[in-house]
């Protein structure tokens, strides 16, 4: 754990769930404030730069910095719940295809194909257009989309652990059936889930700030980065920093938790660790 | 055994395409909007609606609809995109080689950059050059074509604005094609200004495609080719003097490559499924950007058809890599 990709990448985490909750009290202005005369000044620094705006202001006079900050609201909310339930789900599936026997195995693992059939990016948007827009649909297409994520690990994983030595020690003293799953298989799983599970908040951040690009997630008065990029690329020639801010946020999100399933991936990993 | 394969994933293959048909049919009649709803005028009266709706088959019964769109599929027959007023088939036939050409394009940028620099790092092994290569590919592995569009939208649009930021060519130099492959039709006549035209246009949307991949490529070739690099096989070249960059390319580049297909032909299907949002940021017409339209509008036939296009291309990508790989190796190939 004293890897230090880990803690810078889950120190930058910690940090932003602490902005995005004290978003109200961190932040330096209304995200929603409206101010014409005040539009698309550049960041401190830059010529024409207003002292209140930090971070510039976008075409309607917004202030940038203050919709980042309640932008990581949208991103971090859909990164744990969407992540979580999706890992729930594929986690689930994958325990009982990987251990109830060739008949439950090959029907999830059909169903896992098909899905996969489909382009992630394409699917979304499918969805989102036959469930409706909003924070709930957008969690829900991302679970959709990558419980196979899960799935197919756990599975794979089952299946090698179930050939194991202290599996076939359960089964013999009469272990029942679940609690050979839950209690003895499980248990050995978790490290590869945790790994995963960072990686798909990542890949949730991802889809979120798309899905937003393209007008599909939260309704526009809801600041999101996807939003916000979606604007910034409107007016990039005139006001660059619209584009940029929300971008390297989005950025910086995506690697440190890249960067925090990768390390925790090796320390949790007991033949990595050596 | 190779038939075998083949005709046991083209079984498979028709299997998958058949649920993703389900799948995409029952998903798209269970939506609350209508969309005739959206292609009436405001002064339609009851019978209008009706009268739309019978035209494009949505008064039938759920299996009769099904049943229809079915036959159609199988005889060649998509339907009428309802936004376009067009044939399905010709919309996509007319959009899929803008795609095609981006997609195979991005691939091959990937390969020649992650393929060189995975043989770069294998040459400097051990040195603070390769430290650097797998600092900065740890970071690359984590960006998606997603924020690299847009970071190029940045660089290229602001800071140096020397490529058009949208579009696949200037529209005065879109005529004349006998072919919809732009890029492929001027380069074979020669016509070579105009393909420098369309290559300008398409370097952000390829190297958004290409870049995360050629990451992918990177990390797995450098580990295979260092692994491969410590085999006897290389000591003994070593012994006979060759040197440094042809044991690499000689030796150990054709042992190692095989993960490397394998990989590359999997996260191709995920550079295809890229192109929708890729093309949607630089306004390139293929069918990634033409997808976005149709399910905002609610083209139910226009969606089915884009869906099952992607489906197919996914499942063909997928066995042309198991028949590679299969080929290449021995032990598959005699099993």
């Amino acid at each position: 754990m004293r890897d230090p990709k880990v803690v810078c990448a889950g120190g930058f985490i910690l940090l932003l769930i602490v902005v995005a909750i004290a978003a109200p009290l961190v932040a330096p202005k209304d995200p929603l404030a409206q101010n014409l005369l005040m539009a698309t000044t550049p960041p401190a620094g830059f010529p024409g730069a207003e002292p209140g705006s930090l971070l510039g202001t976008d075409g309607l006079g917004r202030d940038v910095l203050s919709r980042v900050i309640f932008g990581a609201r949208v991103s971090l909310t859909v990164a744990f719940v969407a992540a979580g339930l999706a890992c729930l789900i594929g986690s689930l599936l994958g325990l009982l295809a990987g251990f109830l026997g060739e008949l439950v195995d090959a029907l999830i693992s059909r169903l896992v194909d098909v899905w996969m059939a489909f382009p992630p990016v394409l699917l979304s948007i499918l969805l989102i257009a036959v469930i409706g827009t909003g924070l709930h649909s957008v969690i829900a297409a991302i679970v959709v989309i990558d419980w196979t994520r899960f799935c197919r690990v756990v599975r794979t994983e089952t299946k090698s652990q179930a050939q194991m030595d202290y599996v076939v020690a359960a089964r013999t003293i009469g272990f029942s059936r679940p609690a050979i799953l839950f209690r003895e298989i499980l248990p050995n799983i978790v490290p590869v889930l945790i790994a995963l599970l960072t990686l798909e908040m990542g890949i949730a951040v991802v889809v979120e700030a798309i899905l937003s690009f393209v007008g599909l997630s939260v309704s526009s008065d809801t600041p999101t980065w996807g939003g916000m990029i979606a604007e910034g690329r409107q007016i990039v020639h005139e006001a660059w920093w619209v584009l940029a801010v929300p971008l390297v946020a989005l950025f910086a999100t995506v690697v440190a938790f890249n960067q925090l399933g990768d390390g925790l991936a090796r320390s949790l990993d007991p033949v990595l660790r050596r | 055994m190779l038939i075998a394969i083949v005709v046991n994933r083209m079984v498979m293959a028709l299997l998958t395409l058949a649920g993703v048909a389900v799948v995409v049919f029952v998903l798209l009649r269970v939506v609350p909007g209508d969309p005739v709803a959206m292609m009436i005028s405001p002064g339609a009266g009851p019978a209008d609606i009706a009268a739309l709706k019978a035209h494009y088959g949505l008064d039938a019964p759920l299996l009769t609809q099904f049943w229809i769109w079915i036959r159609g599929v199988v005889t060649g027959d998509f339907g009428t995109s309802i936004t376009l007023h067009l044939y399905v088939t010709e919309v996509l036939a007319s959009r899929l080689q803008a795609t095609l050409e981006l997609a195979i394009l991005a691939l091959l940028v990937a390969v020649v950059f992650g393929g060189g620099i995975a043989i770069a790092g294998t040459l400097m092994r051990r040195t603070a050059g390769e430290t650097a290569i797998d600092g900065l590919n740890s970071i690359m592995l984590a960006v998606p074509d997603f924020i690299w569009a847009l970071a190029l939208v940045l660089i290229f649009a602001v800071a140096l604005p020397v490529l058009p930021l949208t579009g696949r060519i200037d529209p005065d130099l879109a005529q004349g094609f006998a072919t919809k492959f732009y890029l492929a039709e001027s380069i074979v006549t020669g016509r070579f200004a105009v393909a420098a035209n369309i290559l300008s246009h398409m370097t952000m949307p390829t190297l958004a495609l290409a870049l995360p991949l050629a990451a992918m490529i990177v990390r797995l070739l450098k580990q295979s080719l260092k692994e491969a690099m410590v085999q006897d096989y290389v000591l003994l070249a070593r012994i006979k003097g060759f040197r440094e960059l042809r044991l690499v390319l000689q030796e150990a580049l054709r042992n190692a490559i095989g993960p490397t297909i394998a990989l590359t032909g999997v996260q191709f299907t995920f550079l295809i499924g890229g192109t929708v949002i890729v093309e949607r940021i630089f306004a390139y017409p293929g069918i990634g950007n033409l997808a976005i339209d149709a399910v905002i509008n609610r083209d139910f036939p226009l969606i089915q058809g884009l869906v099952l296009l992607f489906g197919l291309i996914f499942i063909l990508i997928n066995i042309g890599v198991d028949l590679t790989v299969a080929t290449l190796n021995p032990r598959l190939r005699h099993a």
